[in-house]
């Protein structure tokens, strides 16, 4: 089991378009990852209604958890994502 | 066609406007028990077979929005997006699939996993309590594609088309694409409600309480005449002849662009009801002497916090920037009752329309009131441009003596008050004697006046301005500001009636406000009269005894040239 914990560094949170594009990256990564607030439970990466209900706010740490071979890769580019202001003009054009 | 409808179907008009198009019909949420069968070709599917159709409809259904969302443009193009997500979401699908394997309904699947979302969202509050909508819509959506039943909500429109539903609600009209619009015709609502007024601002024609429209099939070519409030289906070719004629009769009242003014030439300032900035750059596109009544609380309505002072003013200045020279009159925050705001609402009232609404605010949110004032100051500096402000549902001179301290401290120039409630317009002159200016909201101060909720569409008789009790407070209202030499405006719908308008003009109503649409056609009757003719108009509603006798007897008086070009 690898884990990782990153700040969110989009400044609306874990919301709306920041949410969008994360759960995105983590289904393309065909690796299932899970997310978990601070002493919260984790719930699926994946999942935009799960990402959303968990309502972290900008700056706030959060917990991922990923298995197997791909793992360790996988969570360090989610990290990059997560530690972007996705919410930022010029992350629209990366999308 | 359905068989058994009426050719003609009668509801009540908004405007005068008219429109010959296909049926679109806004399909109605599924009506399906939670634990209906799941029947295709006639055979009832459970377990992996009922998997297939519910995992089939999630897929459609999110295609189908996001496609719809590459085609759109704007806000529309956004909420469609994000709905797409949500139907696409793998948690959602996994554990409906779950449930419907291990035998429970799919409708009921389906509801069982949405709510339980919807309370994670609802819990969290803000931001995410608002997307609940969206979440209820993917239900509706998937219930239906998985049922066989329609896709319900607003249909894209393919061609220019006649919007029908049987009500509105204001995110159903966000989601129109106006463009494609030709009018709208509602079986439910009221002539004052939030989709009537929409329409006026949007210049489309508008139909409310037309019992029996919901059931026209799509495409079913229909002429909408709000003039008549009639609804014809398939028109004979001299009907959309005659509409033709009166639509190119108004395009002809739109050349005359001069200052509002009577026949003997006193004048009487022509002004158009706005909501957001960019409606002021539409409006300085037309003759509109400028602005009777900015509703600041549409900036306000998509929030879920306060904007703060800097996001206000900015607004505020661009809407006096598109109208530099021109009067622009700011109402302040008008929350509460039918308009609700996330932030500023009082929850759990029983009565909202005779609760903590308009101005009353400042009894528990008194910083609102000032950062408005504030952010207006700032506005009326950066642009050199003075705003006339004034402040909703004011009830005595105090609240009048209140507001205008405050709005003066923050150096706004021309301060005034609504006047919407009874007692304001019987005390008329002790309000003038606190402010510059009153405007009258006639819609209000008809549901004050006749104790009639303007959402009860059952009951839009005794909405009637026309009403002699609501003729008698508008009166007594414009004969104190002529005492005291005071503007007095109107800023509800019924300035938007060419025939009321003469009569308002008759009482002594210095200014008339409208939906920018609704102008021509004011200033066309306006302008065939004599300032006398219209006082002897005025008199004869005032003596009438009920509001279609008020009517029939200023109609009669009209000069007949205006009768005849305005089809009244």
């Amino acid at each position: 089991m690898s884990q990782r914990t990153v700040a969110v560094a989009s400044r609306v949170g874990l919301h709306a378009r920041p949410a969008m594009i994360f759960t995105q990256a983590v289904e393309a990564s065909g690796v299932p990852v899970t997310i978990a607030r601070p002493g919260g439970e984790p719930v699926d990466a994946g999942s935009i209604l799960f990402v959303m209900s968990l309502g972290v706010p900008s700056g706030e740490e959060v917990r991922l958890e990923a298995d197997g071979p791909d793992a360790d890769r996988v969570l360090d580019e989610l990290v990059t994502l997560l530690a972007t202001d996705l919410d930022a003009p010029e992350a629209s054009e990366a999308s | 066609m359905t068989t058994g409808v009426a050719v003609v179907l009668q509801g009540v008009g908004v405007g005068r406007r008219a429109a010959v198009g296909p049926v679109a019909r806004v399909q109605p949420v599924p009506a399906v028990p939670g634990d209906a069968p799941l029947v295709v070709g006639g055979e009832v599917l459970t377990g992996e077979r009922a998997q297939e159709v519910v995992s089939r409809a999630f897929a459609d259904v999110s295609a189908a929005l996001a496609g719809q969302s590459r085609r759109a443009t704007g806000t529309v193009k956004d909420v469609l997006a994000a709905t797409a997500q949500m139907a696409d979401d793998r948690a959602l699908r996994s554990q409906v699939l779950t449930r419907v394997g291990a035998g429970e309904p799919v409708v009921a699947a389906v509801d069982g996993v949405v709510e339980t979302f919807a309370t994670m969202f609802t819990q969290a509050g803000g931001y995410l309590a608002e997307r609940v909508t969206d979440l209820r819509s993917v239900r509706d959506r998937v219930v239906a594609a998985a049922m066989g039943l329609p896709a319900p909500g607003v249909p894209e429109l393919t061609e220019p088309s006649v919007v029908v539903a049987t009500d509105l609600a204001p995110a159903d009209t966000a989601a129109l694409d106006l463009d494609k619009v030709l009018a709208i015709v509602t079986e439910l609502g009221g002539p004052t409600g939030h989709t009537a007024i929409i329409a006026g601002q949007l210049g489309l024609p508008c139909l409310v309480r037309v019992h029996g429209v919901t059931d026209l099939a799509d495409g079913t070519r229909v002429a909408v005449d709000a003039a008549s409030g009639l609804v014809t289906v398939d028109p004979d070719d001299a009907l959309v002849a005659e509409l033709d004629r009166r639509a190119a009769a108004e395009r002809a009242l739109e050349s005359d662009t001069d200052a509002g003014a009577t026949a003997d030439g006193h004048t009487v300032q022509l002004l158009a009801n706005i909501g957001t900035a960019a409606d002021a750059v539409r409006v300085a596109g037309t003759a509109a002497e400028g602005v009777g009544l900015f509703r600041t609380e549409v900036l306000f309505l998509e929030a879920t916090a306060e904007p703060t002072v800097a996001e206000q003013s900015a607004a505020y200045a661009a809407a006096l920037a598109a109208l530099p020279g021109r009067k622009v009159v700011v109402r302040t925050l008008d929350a509460g009752a039918d308009k609700p705001l996330a932030f500023a609402t009082q929850p759990d009232e029983e009565n909202p329309a005779l609760g903590v609404r308009g101005y009353r605010l400042v009894r528990t949110n008194a910083d609102l009131v000032e950062h408005q004032l504030e952010a207006l100051a700032q506005a009326q500096r950066s642009t050199g441009q003075a705003p006339w402000v004034m402040a909703p549902m004011i009830a005595t001179a105090d609240e009048a003596r209140d507001f205008a301290r405050r709005a003066r401290a923050h150096g706004i120039e021309r301060v005034g008050v609504m006047v919407e409630v009874p007692s304001a317009a019987l005390r008329a002159a002790e309000i003038l004697a606190e402010v510059d200016f009153v405007s009258l909201g006639t819609n209000d101060l008809a549901q004050y006046t006749m104790a009639t909720d303007r959402l009860r569409g059952e009951l839009a008789d005794l909405l009637d301005p026309w009403q002699p009790a609501v003729l008698d407070l508008v009166a007594a209202t414009a004969r104190a500001g002529t005492q005291l030499g005071k503007p007095v405006g109107v800023c509800g719908e019924s300035a938007a009636d060419p025939v009321f308008a003469l009569v308002l003009v008759g009482l002594g109503v210095t200014s008339l406000s409208m939906s920018s649409g609704a102008l021509p056609a004011v200033r066309f009757a306006v302008r065939s009269h004599t300032l006398e003719r219209c006082r002897e108009l005025a008199a004869g509603a005032l003596a009438a005894a009920s509001a279609q006798a008020a009517r029939d007897v200023v109609v009669d008086g009209l000069d007949p040239d205006v009768r005849a070009a305005l089809g009244v």
